[in-house]
């Protein structure tokens, strides 16, 4: 799966409407945004959106050119998902009815090295940090359990190695 | 430094633009814009509809060269441009408009005739500004202007909310902008040119498919120069139209659905196509997988996204079409090996002599093709076509030849109805000394005749020939062959009568019931310093050949409604 998923990483104007504009790009053109996470960065009045999109390599060209076109967008650039160092946050929380479940889960939780941030009594929340398989695999162990809420935040990504 | 309102250094922006002209139409909103025009040297003209203010913008533009300017109020004014200003961003024509908005303080707060305009044009402009203080006005038109004019042209919107309008401050006006997202790559890299050349100059079956990629960037010559050296038979988009003379022996007339039967059987044949600024639009093409599928394609244009949008090619240029092209002869001439083509040159003329217009068209004897053929016989070659959209439009194609580049005006890419009329009125307007034509069917003419008004009281004198078939002929010729003559909301009915009704407008009515009455009106029509409107009762029944059916390859001509191929 993972051989068409796509990275763009981008600098855009820090200003209002510069994701609307993204996103309307995208939906004009029938692409799909599979995550997308904004943050500003060190340099003047610029974020970085990292997007990652689902496709071939046609679409992620495509998708390319026209998001470098959008006039608030300063850089593009696309890697492949191996080519790129990724992390992703995620917050979930998961029910427990014993404590039996509750010392299991604990101990999933070193194993993967989850913080458990609030436990109440029938659930805890765990924050996951890592690479988006290591968090869907978390999820597939402890989804029998029943999880409640989750909320990830999308993927933010590095290129690897010294180019920049 | 002076203090001046956000008004006064909207107008000082457009003034060093080059702007002397504006179209548009005021209300509530824009009104500090419109006391200030008071004191400018800027002329005003009054549509009466804001769609028709964008299509005379769109119509200066493309007969000039220069951005067209359009202004309306805030809501309903600024929503009634988005058909205009959509036109105008198909056709990559540089239009601004200026919208009035509600006062800053009340944005956000559904006050009245207050609308997201910057949201709603969004996907149909270059970029759309609103400046929140009136400092910001000075760099946001130039940041407009060069957007809208540099790269692949297009809109650009600028909404003011109307307490920066009115406002007062000191106002730096900028040398140069610099806008970090914004640098259109202009020159062609060298490797891509000399492989281009190589593949040139040794194929067997060259052709030019020329776009309006040519005639934005004023590249007519060069490219007049690349065929003639390389002897290829040059077709055109039906917006490039003009950027190769029509008349010329090379010249194979438009490609696509309605395009010339002999362009489109020269394409499927030949082994090369170099396609210049155009966007590959599946009403040129055909179907993309039938296209050109025995040629190794060239693509050059401003725009990288459109190459390989629509079809992957073998070799794209991403630059000026102008520059690229000039490069390209440069290239050819250092080489010597040059391949012999006069058996293409044969073949060529072979295809073009087995045409004979009178074996297609139905009715009674294409009688509206021998009308355009006598407007192009009376029009000097700098007088100005423009078009409605329908049958009219694709009569134009068929018949008018184009023989100067910007003389040709029509809505292709958004096929818009209504947008003839006033986009000559904006040529006119930018060319005052040439005449202008508008090619119209009774449906489109209906839609914006009131813009006779704007004619007769700013004295714009332009010429309309009305195709009337009392039908929406192009979806009525539609229904006939694809429907099983299932007639469906095409009679216009109760058409009214054209000739009283100009006349109300206190503009000249003709009538042309023959070849002979609408050469005598024409000829009028032309020395006539009104605008004159010459209604010409055409039959329904006449349908447009040949045609290339939707979703078929071009290759596949209908030549009359039996399905003579
Ligand atoms: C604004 C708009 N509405 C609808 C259409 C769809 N349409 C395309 S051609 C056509 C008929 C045009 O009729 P008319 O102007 O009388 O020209 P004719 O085809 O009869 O020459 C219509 C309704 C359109 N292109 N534009």
């Amino acid at each position: 799966m993972m051989e068409n998923t796509f990275i763009l990483s981008t600098v855009v104007e820090n200003k209002p409407g510069v994701l609307f504009r993204v996103a309307n790009m995208f939906r004009r053109r029938g692409f799909n945004i599979d995550s997308i996470s904004v943050g500003p960065i060190e340099e003047n009045g610029l974020s970085k959106m990292t997007i990652t999109i689902y496709g071939d390599r046609d679409v992620a060209e495509q998708t390319v050119k026209q998001m470098s076109k959008l006039i608030d967008v300063v850089k593009v650039q696309v890697f492949d998902y191996e080519d790129t160092v990724q992390r992703e946050l995620a917050l979930i929380k998961i029910q427990f009815s014993s404590n039996k479940s509750l010392s299991e889960l604990t101990n999933y939780c070193s194993i993967f090295r989850n913080r458990v941030i609030d436990v109440s009594p029938g659930s805890m929340i765990v924050e996951v940090t890592g690479t988006p398989e290591k968090i869907d695999a978390f999820i597939d162990i402890v989804s029998g359990y029943g999880i409640k809420e989750m909320a990830r935040t999308g993927i933010t990504a590095l290129q690897r190695g010294t180019k920049k | 430094m002076s203090k001046i309102s956000g008004s006064q250094a909207l107008l000082e922006g457009l003034w060093n633009e080059g702007v002397r002209v504006v179209f548009g139409l005021p209300g509530g909103a824009i009104m500090p814009v419109y006391d200030a025009l008071l004191d400018s040297e800027i002329r005003h003209i009054l549509a009466r509809h804001e769609q028709s203010a964008a299509h005379m913008a769109d119509g200066y533009a493309r007969a000039s060269g220069r951005p067209g300017v359009c202004i309306a109020t805030s809501g309903p004014g600024a929503t009634n441009l988005v058909t205009g200003i959509a036109t105008a961003f198909a056709d990559s024509s540089p239009i601004i408009a200026i919208t009035g908005q509600v006062a800053t303080p009340t944005i956000g707060k559904d006050s009245f005739q207050e609308c997201d305009i910057v949201g709603i044009v969004t996907p149909v402009t270059k970029y759309a500004f609103q400046p929140m203080q009136p400092q910001e006005i000075p760099l946001v038109v130039k940041k407009a202007f060069k957007i809208a004019s540099t790269g692949r042209p297009g809109p650009v919107l600028i909404d003011l909310p109307r307490d920066i309008q009115i406002n007062v401050a000191d106002m730096n006006v900028p040398k140069k902008v610099d806008i970090r997202g914004y640098n259109p790559h202009i020159t062609p890299h060298p490797v891509q040119i000399k492989k281009a050349a190589d593949l040139l100059l040794n194929s067997d079956k060259p052709i030019i498919w020329s776009g309006g990629g040519v005639i934005i960037s004023n590249a007519a010559t060069l490219l007049r120069e690349v065929a003639e050296f390389l002897m290829a038979p040059v077709v055109t988009s039906l917006i490039g139209k003009g950027g190769f003379p029509e008349n010329h022996p090379l010249s194979l007339g438009p490609i696509g659905m309605h395009g010339r039967p002999e362009a489109n059987k020269t394409i499927c044949e030949a082994d090369c196509i170099l396609a210049v600024g155009v966007r590959f639009s599946d009403r040129s093409t055909g179907r993309f997988d039938e296209f050109g599928k025995d040629a190794r394609i060239i693509h050059i244009d401003i725009d990288p996204a459109e190459l390989g949008k629509n079809k992957k090619v073998e070799l794209p240029i991403v630059s000026d079409v102008g520059i690229a092209l000039k490069s390209l002869i440069a290239s050819m001439k250092r080489k010597i090996v040059k391949k012999d083509k006069t058996l293409w040159q044969k073949r060529v003329q072979e295809i073009k002599s087995q045409i004979r217009e009178g074996d297609f068209g139905s009715g009674n004897g294409i009688y509206q093709s021998q009308i355009v053929k006598k407007i192009r016989e009376l029009l000097p070659s700098n007088g100005i076509l423009t078009t409605e959209v329908g049958k009219n439009q694709m009569w134009g194609e068929l018949y008018y030849q184009v023989i100067e580049p910007r003389t040709w005006i029509t809505s292709t890419g958004l096929g818009t109805m209504g947008f003839g009329f006033p986009a000559a009125i904006g040529a006119k307007v930018a060319k005052p000394d040439v005449p202008v034509v508008d090619l119209a069917g009774d449906g489109s003419f209906r839609m914006t005749e009131n813009s006779l008004s704007t004619c007769m009281a700013e004295d714009i004198p332009v010429i309309v020939v009305i195709l009337n078939n009392s039908t929406l002929g192009m979806v009525e010729q539609w229904q006939r062959l694809f429907y099983d003559r299932r007639y469906s909301g095409v009679k216009l009915g109760n058409i009214p009568d054209f000739v009283k009704l100009v006349e109300a407008y206190g503009a000249q009515g003709l009538h042309a019931q023959s070849i002979k009455e609408f050469e005598k009106a024409f000829k009028e029509a032309i020395i006539s310093d009104v605008t004159t409107v010459i209604d010409c009762p055409v039959s329904p029944e006449e349908d447009v050949f040949p045609f290339v059916p939707p979703g078929r390859g071009l290759n596949e001509v209908l030549f009359d409604s039996e399905g003579q191929k």
